[in-house]
């Protein structure tokens, strides 16, 4: 789902544009603060993001994509309860 | 398996259960070596929770197409084949 | 600045309460500090094309720099006192009358964001990403962008550890541009590779 290489799709390219809200700088931060403490890699966040049924792959957001990995990563090593 | 620029080489085509970052539109299909990268952590085992060691070698990669246009992306060493 | 965790904008989604909860919790057991957080988010929300276009702009006035340039962009960065980023690896790719590259991560969202800023949603997209492999002329059309067809397209894939930026050709004309503002000259677009650089300055 995620591997999206030559997918046929005759969807035009939507060029707008959005400054990125004040939660999804803070996703990011939060992914790269947990990198940058040796907690979580982004091997492991591409690895969540994956895992992502292919519905709510397709329906999420880029950052809740980030947050739906972060929180199953972190679940899974037991940093989160 | 190491390889040089200008190399002929092959993208393996297996099935691959877990996160690689071999894109499916490549498997399978022929290239050159058009750069070598240094090596880096494995991300098919550093994606869940190891170290990724020994590291890769990375290589960049033109895939053989049929018309004046290419695709080139970065394939590690052990998704190549000689041919 | 303080923020009510509990009182979402009404215009941001469900996820954005989530996203702050996360936070706090992460805090709370200790796994990060709301410095570090703080921090980050200021180094992101610092970092535009302007750096990017700064190396551009020096690669074309001088020759010996687009070299250093290309065989290492994190050292060339440096050399012009830029940050490249903790990591991951930078590398230069140069437009020439023959060759155009157009850069995508068709697995994620691979993006040179220390040099660039963070990435435009169309970059991401999950249009771009299955037609930049298959259909680069056409995603270029849709940009604006026509190339002959003497240029070779060259679709640079960011699958791994290796991030990429594209040096565009330096528009006919510019040679009385003092090097400062060549560099308004190069839009993030140029540098991904979805288009040319400007031609003139913007008013």
């Amino acid at each position: 789902m995620h591997d999206r290489g030559g997918w046929p799709t005759d969807e035009p390219i939507d060029r707008s544009e959005h400054q990125l809200a004040d939660w999804e700088v803070l996703m990011d931060s939060i992914v790269g603060t947990l990198g940058a403490n040796g907690v979580m890699n982004t091997d492991e966040l591409r690895r969540g993001i994956e895992s992502m049924p292919p519905e709510e792959y397709e329906r999420a957001s880029y950052y809740e994509r980030w947050f739906y990995s972060v929180e199953t990563v972190l679940t899974e090593k037991g940093v989160l309860p | 398996m190491s390889f040089v620029v200008g190399e002929h080489v092959r993208v393996s085509d297996r099935a691959h259960v877990g996160h690689h970052r071999t894109p499916g539109y490549v498997k399978g299909r022929s290239g050159t070596i058009a750069r070598v990268h240094a090596s880096y952590p494995n991300p098919e085992t550093r994606a869940y929770g190891a170290d990724g060691l020994p590291e890769k070698r990375l290589y960049h990669v033109v895939v053989d197409g049929d018309g004046a246009d290419s695709v080139y992306l970065d394939v590690f060493e052990h998704w190549l084949e000689a041919t | 600045m303080s923020h009510d965790h509990d009182h979402a904008a009404l215009d941001e989604p469900a996820v954005a309460t989530r996203v702050r909860a996360l936070a706090d919790r992460l805090v709370e057991n200790g796994v990060l500090t709301r410095e570090d957080l703080r921090a980050r988010m200021d180094w992101l929300v610092s970092r535009t094309p302007a750096d990017g276009a700064k190396l551009v702009a020096r690669a074309w006035v001088d020759p010996a720099f687009k070299e250093r340039l290309l065989s290492d962009a994190r050292r060339a960065a440096l050399e012009l006192d830029l940050d490249p980023g903790p990591s991951p690896v930078v590398v230069a790719l140069e437009n020439t009358a023959t060759v155009h590259h157009m850069v995508v991560c068709t697995l994620c969202s691979c993006y040179p964001k220390a040099l660039l800023g963070p990435p435009p949603d169309w970059y991401k997209s999950l249009p771009y990403r299955s037609r930049a492999v298959s259909d680069p002329r056409g995603v270029l059309r849709e940009f604006g962008l026509e190339l002959s067809e003497e240029t070779e397209v060259r679709v640079v894939d960011s699958t791994a550890d290796i991030r990429y930026l594209v040096i565009p050709r330096r528009p006919a004309g510019s040679e009385a541009i003092p090097e400062e503002d060549l560099a308004s000259l190069v839009t993030r677009d140029s540098m991904i590779g979805v288009a040319p650089a400007l031609d003139s300055l913007p008013a």
